[in-house]
């Protein structure tokens, strides 16, 4: 197990590598900030300050090396915008964004797997047929529109939900009621009126994962129930439940997990357009603004913290496979 | 004499399939008595593991059982309810699957498999559970019961996943086990091992057996009768010394030509010529004419199932090794 683990972080520190080097020079390939950051009238000798101040004056191989240098005591550049360290405002963000993602995994897990269940054990009924409909319009319909859709509903038509922002934020600790609210890492979803604006943006993320894992597990399901084991756990005059929910669930839990991992990280990175839609100050919004401005030091930092995640989730992942099955064993033991 | 442990009357098991109703088991009727074996014996295709699933009430569908009677200690199964049925089932009506490889779950350990057979039927502790799994183990030759108990399916040989499952299939010493070919997938050395082992559990437990199978060596080995199937129906039926040293369906002497050490060396082995038949659309008469070198006119009408020697019948009209032909 621990040389397993070893193993992983020394993969895990090659692929960072290769990865900030490829982001730099596709960064880098871009364009060039300068002729955006600094203003058409400055002179030549401003236009050299500044660009030497932003280190933009070394070829790229140094300029990479100073990044490198710096990455490795734990600074990944500052913004040439907001003039702030480019961890700090993506760390600013990221609870907003990893509450949404989260959110809405935990919707897609609560709603399509006992979906999935049902439509997979009786696959010809009338209900089963309008579920995987369903699920055919929660990969079709497109995010934003649904989302303006949920917004002109529930917002303006109805004004249940509210349509923007995070609303009333609070801290774990702060909730638990150890030090004020506002301190710390700001959530959401500890505070009522966070939740409520959490709801739209988290079931708008959710509509598409809620097909994929309904599919993925009548899929699944459909697959299992005709395995002999099955059949065999009906010889031994197991109940159904039993049958469906320890020898089926489990079995089909592992493509589940895989899948849900993957969509994880990706809403993580990749929620932009949702997080437009409802301005939930995420680090989508960040990352594009900050590609129209071309700041470099927040898109690679963005791009880098985006890549440790992915490892860190599909190392999660795979730990749960071991968990889940038994033929996946990360060391090898004695039979 | 006591009531015999399965008595089955004109069994009747039709698949409902778009292209038309398949009829898997059509009119089949045998007796197994306590203690005793049954071979039941046919091609692949001729509806013996569909009789076997029949009698447990594990028919999925398309297919259903549409007639007959399943006298389990003078019960019938078709009749009762999803629940009875259940409770029998793995309790006293046990089955044993082909494929060994398949029939354990993957992701659960042996000791959860065992233990949930148990509790589905016996109210007792997890405790008495695991020690009667424990007990089980050891009787089918599972050496240190209590480390496999812990262990997963992959962690087995074929043949010692065989012998777990034939040991959940005993926890509960069952009155029945139904035993669908669970030797075809095993080597012969081990093949032989575990059916002695069955013979000799049948024996002490009165137990009674059917063993559906393909192989009529395992059948002369084990059985005490032996039923022979095609396309669905019974051809024949006695004790299985008698027909195997004398059949008197032609398909029956068809099978035992087929098996290699039955032929002189260097002769060429004696098959059966053309086909089963599709149970789709099985043409009027006998079934098995296209393939008889017996046949004639009479067989284009369906010969039913009659006693031609004592203790012996067969579904044909010119039945061979009769007294009367053997005299001439």
């Amino acid at each position: 197990m621990t040389v397993y683990l070893v193993r992983r972080l020394v993969q895990a520190l090659f692929v960072v590598l290769a990865m900030s080097v490829i982001v730099f020079i596709g960064v880098f390939a871009i364009g060039d900030p300068v002729e955006i950051l600094i203003s058409p009238d400055a002179d030549q000798i401003e236009r050299e300050r500044a660009v030497r101040a932003l280190g933009l004056d070394l070829p790229l191989w140094h300029q990479y090396l100073v990044f490198l240098g710096n990455a490795l005591q734990g600074d990944l550049g500052r913004s040439f915008v907001f003039n702030e360290p480019a961890l700090k405002l993506i760390l600013q963000r990221m609870p907003a964004t990893m509450e949404l993602a989260f959110g809405a995994m935990f919707i897609a897990l609560l709603v399509g797997l006992p979906l999935g269940l049902y439509a997979g054990l009786r696959p010809n009924s009338p209900a089963s047929k309008t579920i995987m409909a369903g699920s055919i319009l929660g990969f079709s319909l497109p995010t934003f529109w649904v989302g303006l859709m949920l917004i002109m509903v529930f917002a303006v038509q109805l004004g249940w939900l509210p349509s923007t922002g995070r609303g009333e934020t609070c801290s774990v600790l702060g909730f638990v009621g150890l030090q004020p609210c506002n301190v710390g890492l700001q959530w959401s979803w500890l505070t009522g009126d966070g939740i409520a604006h959490m709801m739209m943006p988290a079931i708008n993320l959710a509509l598409f994962k809620i097909s994929l894992v309904i599919r993925l597990t009548r899929a699944g399901v459909r697959e299992t129930m005709l395995m002999d084991y099955v059949k065999f756990a009906r010889a031994k005059g197991l109940s159904p439940a039993r049958v469906t929910f320890v020898h089926v669930f489990k079995n089909i839990l592992i493509p589940v997990v895989t899948v849900v991992g993957l969509e994880l990280g990706s809403t993580i990175a990749f929620s932009v357009v949702t997080e437009s839609v409802f301005a939930w100050p995420g680090m989508g919004k960040l990352i594009i603004d900050s590609i129209n401005v071309l700041d470099r030091p927040v898109i690679v930092a963005y791009l880098m913290i985006i890549v440790l995640m992915f490892i860190a989730i599909n190392l999660i992942v795979d730990l749960t496979y071991s968990m889940l099955d038994p033929r996946v064993r990360l060391e090898t033991k004695g039979a | 004499m006591a009531a015999p442990t399965l008595e089955v009357r004109n069994l009747r098991t039709h698949f409902f399939t778009r292209a038309g109703i398949v009829k898997a088991v059509d009119d089949v009727s045998f007796t197994v008595e306590r203690g005793k074996v049954l071979g039941l014996v046919g091609e692949s295709g001729s509806g013996k593991s569909v009789t076997g699933f029949s009698i447990i009430g594990l028919v999925d569908p398309p297919g259903r059982v549409t007639g007959g009677q399943i006298l389990f200690q003078g019960r019938d199964l078709a009749k009762i309810s999803e629940e009875e049925m259940r409770d029998l089932r793995g309790n006293r009506i046990a089955m044993i699957f082909q494929d060994p490889m398949m029939t354990l779950n993957p992701v659960l350990r042996i000791d959860t498999q065992m233990i949930e057979t148990v509790q589905a039927h016996k109210k007792v502790s997890r405790e008495e559970a695991r020690q009667r799994a424990r007990d089980t183990l050891g009787m089918v030759g599972i050496p240190s019961p209590d480390e496999r108990l812990m262990a997963y399916p992959h962690q087995f040989s074929g043949g010692m996943r065989q012998r777990v499952a034939i040991a959940i299939a005993l926890l509960h010493e069952p009155d029945l086990i139904v035993a669908d070919e669970p030797t075809t997938a095993l080597d012969v050395t081990i093949q032989g091992q575990i059916l002695a082992e069955v013979q000799k559990l049948a024996q002490t437990t009165g137990t009674s057996l059917i063993w559906i199978t393909h192989d009529l060596s395992v059948v002369a080995g084990l059985a005490d009768d032996v039923a022979v199937m095609y396309a669905g129906r019974i051809v024949e039926k006695g004790p299985v010394s008698e027909v195997l040293d004398a059949p008197l369906h032609p398909y029956t002497a068809g099978l035992i030509g087929s098996v290699p050490s039955r032929n002189k060396r260097g002769e060429p082995l004696r098959q059966i010529p053309g086909m089963t038949p599709s149970l789709l659309n099985l043409p009027p008469g006998c079934a098995f004419r296209s393939r008889c070198p017996r046949a004639a006119e009479a067989c284009m009408a369906e010969p039913g199932i009659s006693e031609i020697l004592p203790g012996r019948e067969t579904r044909c009209f010119f039945p061979m090794n009769t007294p009367a032909e053997q005299a001439a």
